[in-house]
């Protein structure tokens, strides 16, 4: 039997609420299915199930306000029993006299009867008192193996307020922090001629229906994910002083919300995806992203990022690494800029690709090859169809 | 009226009141008189009170006590002195077996109205035959009140409320707070026997404590107020009879609780506190209740053993942070 | 189709796309995308809404003469007359 809790869907994320169950008692779940809706500060999120098994039982009620690591379901693997109700303890054994029979020590909050896994959970006595005063279930605020005090059932007590935009700044500010004091940047810049490839994409487009056509923006994040395909040592994470490259390339684009604030979510298994598909997941994402329907896992799984700041009319753009991730590819605005092919000087659609790569994971050799792999690319755009 | 004194001058200045208040009032022990006491606590009285008055005695705890309790018992208000608490042993049998008994053995035709100080504790380097406490000891007998004065005004105002009780109350003194200084206010009625005293008023956690161990419970209050943790501070005051709604008080207050006593921890007041904060306030508890006692030796004569031995500040403060830490 | 019913159908396609945009918000003659924060995929999804409501697709050699609300209603009009 395995517990699922809230997952920690960002440095800022401390709880959330538990919107809708999308499973029920007994259904079947497998790896990457939904089971649940919450509702954070970057809108609604599908959380995912990581194993496969029976839902044992749902913990938590509909709309409940839930800390990271709190248990939300009990799953039950294949093979497992169905547990039984708990059977009524065994009297202590009389020896001879009949004695008074001596009642079960009763606890004042024990978990609800025929809840399988029953564990006690470890309140404090004031902590107790107090979530039965105020009707507060203790075993939403029991994280495994922690205590609940008293603070944690008031704390549990006040209306839920939404995580302010101070609090995902200063999660902002801790990640950038310990990036700029951990990660020794390395950056190499190069610019690229657009031209072949936004004609190349516009001669594409007049041949399709307006429904099927591709931008620049998916284009460019299609050469980027076959660039990394090249030089996989870019696409992963520095952990326990080891470069681990990621077997997938889930892309963390960055995307603006229009009111405020800016998520950077991941295009899942992007190297698995043509350029039609490219175009249609990364406009299901930012979509999604806008209208806060986001997955657990879209929110977690980077494994590096994107940033297109060309639309602010920036031409170059030297990001600063999320750790754990070990590289940064930020883009320009594309521009018409002088550009000298063989002898002549001409005016091309010029971009500027900047790399900010880890350099304990990498070297700037490992960089250049990366640029040289996006420009050549971007030159015979036909090899990312 | 309010001045700055002594602790020893307090208690001799409340001896000098009671005598000169009521002529039953007498005061007895081993060199009390020529010597002026073992801590010169009487220093000057036989001068003012005369042999009659001032009594010196020979070496027999045993013996004195029970001419005390004779005396009590006859109509007298004996102040018996006995030099450490280590030598109140030999007057057990006394104190437990006549004094603390005899109301109820001879069905309320006898009270005691007797007085015993005697000194407490250690740091003094005087071994293991002279620095012990055991006046939570004594708190386990029904029939007797156990005092322990840690302030300059409880030092004064104590004699005077154990010489005004009908029935026997011990008196337990720390003598390295003789040359403490503090403020007696004489005009004030005294908090009466059994009312613990908050010292410090704190949101975070109550330590609890007497005597001596107080003052190391402020000082580490004041360290940790520093570091953001509040903690408030009672002066237990009298062990029997335990000020039982203060302290539930504090722990629904604070919800945490700290007890320390240089008494040792097995069978002890501390133990007795916390069986009581079980009994009458668990589910008041945010964290488990902590205890800083001394280590369970006789006393080490040596200075820094001895001193590693008692309850220190910084042993306050570092249980404070566990019991912070956890909860 | 009269002229105020095309531009009525542009702006509540605007607003699906970005409920946030008040219709106040929109400037007859103020450059669409960079006046109301509108990226190159939302742009997208408006013309395919409008696409199927009023029938005309834009192609990309004509973006430049769709990028303000005046310019598109009057280009839609001009090519649903014809």
């Amino acid at each position: 039997m395995s517990t699922f809790v809230m997952p920690s869907l960002g440095a800022d994320m401390e709880s959330a609420v538990l919107m809708e169950w999308k499973v029920k008692e007994g259904d079947h779940v497998r790896k990457g299915d939904i089971i649940a809706e919450v509702e954070t500060s970057k809108g609604v999120i599908e959380i995912e199930v990581f194993e496969e098994g029976t839902i044992e039982k749902l913990l938590v009620a509909e709309e409940t306000e839930c800390a990271v690591g709190a248990p939300l379901a009990l799953i039950r693997s294949e093979g497992e029993s169905a547990s039984e109700p708990a059977a009524a303890p065994p009297l202590p054994e009389i020896p001879t006299e009949p004695a008074e029979p001596v009642p079960p020590e009763t606890l004042p909050q024990t978990p609800p009867s025929g809840s399988p896994s029953a564990e006690r959970i470890k309140a404090s006595p004031v902590a107790r008192k107090k979530a039965k005063e105020l009707g507060i279930d203790l075993f939403s605020l029991a994280a495994a193996g922690e205590e609940v005090h008293l603070s944690e059932v008031e704390a549990a007590a006040k209306p839920p307020q939404p995580p302010s935009m101070g609090g995902m700044r200063q999660a902002i500010a801790r990640a950038m922090s310990r990036s700029n004091t951990e990660i020794p940047h390395y950056y190499l810049s190069t610019s690229i001629n657009m031209t072949p490839a936004l004609r190349w994409l516009s001669d594409l487009n007049a041949a399709r229906s307006i429904d099927q056509r591709i931008l620049p923006a998916a284009l460019l994040i299609r050469a980027v994910v076959k660039a990394l395909q090249e030089v996989p040592e870019l696409n992963g994470f520095w952990r326990d002083d080891a470069l681990h490259p990621s077997g997938e390339i889930h892309p963390g684009i960055a995307i603006a919300l229009r009111k405020e604030g800016l998520i950077t979510p991941a295009l899942l298994n992007a190297g698995e995806m043509d350029l039609n598909r490219t175009m249609e997941a990364l406009g299901d994402l930012i979509s999604r992203t806008r209208a806060g329907k986001l997955r657990s896992s879209e929110l977690t799984q980077q494994t590096v990022t994107v940033t297109n700041l060309g639309d602010l009319g920036v031409q170059s753009v030297y990001g600063v690494i999320y750790p754990p991730q070990v590289a940064l590819v930020g883009l320009g605005k594309i521009i018409d800029a002088p550009w000298a092919e063989g002898d002549a000087l001409t005016v091309r659609k010029v971009m500027q690709v900047t790399l900010a790569g880890d350099h304990r994971a990498t070297d700037g050799r490992t960089g250049g090859q990366f640029l040289q792999e996006l420009e050549r690319l971007l030159q015979h755009p036909e090899e990312l169809l | 009226m309010s001045q700055t004194i002594t602790y020893r001058e307090a208690v001799r200045e409340a001896i000098r009141k009671a005598m000169h208040d009521d002529e039953r009032v007498f005061l007895m022990g081993e060199d009390v008189g020529h010597y002026g006491g073992c801590f010169a606590v009487s220093m000057g009285l036989l001068d003012e009170f005369g042999p009659e008055r001032i009594l010196d005695t020979p070496l027999s705890e045993s013996g004195f006590t029970g001419a005390g309790i004779g005396a009590a018992m006859n109509g007298m208000r004996p102040i018996v002195e006995i030099m450490t608490v280590n030598f109140s042993l030999l007057a057990l049998d006394q104190i437990m077996n006549n004094a603390a008994s005899m109301l109820h053995m001879s069905g309320g035709q006898f009270n005691v109205p007797l007085v015993i100080r005697m000194a407490t504790g250690g740091g003094k380097q005087l071994g293991a035959q002279h620095s012990h406490s055991l006046e939570g000891w004594f708190a386990h007998i029904p029939g007797i009140k156990i005092l322990t004065p840690a302030t300059v005004q409880d030092a004064y105002d104590m004699v005077l409320l154990a010489l005004a009780d009908p029935d026997p109350v011990l008196v337990f003194e720390n003598p390295l707070l003789y040359n403490a200084k503090g403020e007696l206010d004489t005009a004030t009625a005294p908090l009466p026997i059994g009312r613990g005293k908050t010292m410090r008023e704190g949101r975070d956690v109550t330590i609890l404590s007497y005597g001596i161990s107080v003052f190391k419970a402020l000082e580490a209050a004041e360290t940790l107020s520093r570091e953001g943790i509040d903690a408030e501070v009672i002066d237990l005051r009298s062990l029997r009879p335990l000020d039982d709604a203060a302290i539930m008080e504090s722990v629904r207050k604070t919800h945490r609780i700290l007890i320390v006593d240089e008494g040792w921890k097995s069978g002890s007041i501390s133990a007795e506190i916390m069986a009581r904060i079980n009994e009458q306030a668990f589910f008041e508890l945010d964290a488990p209740m902590g205890r800083v006692c001394s280590a369970e030796v006789p006393f080490p004569y040596a200075r820094h053993l001895e001193q590693s031995a008692m309850p220190q500040p910084e042993k306050i403060v570092a249980s404070v942070h566990q019991m912070m830490e956890e909860s | 189709m009269t002229k105020e019913q095309i531009q009525e159908a542009i702006i509540t396609q605007i607003q699906t796309i970005a409920p946030e945009i008040e219709r106040d918000d929109i400037r007859p003659d103020a450059h669409l995308q960079r006046s109301l924060e509108i990226d190159s995929f939302d742009f997208l999804k408006i013309l395919t809404a409008l696409k199927e409501i009023l029938g005309v697709e834009v192609p990309e050699a004509d973006y430049a003469k769709v990028d303000t609300l005046n310019k598109m209603r009057d280009y839609f009009a001009e090519r649903m007359a014809s």
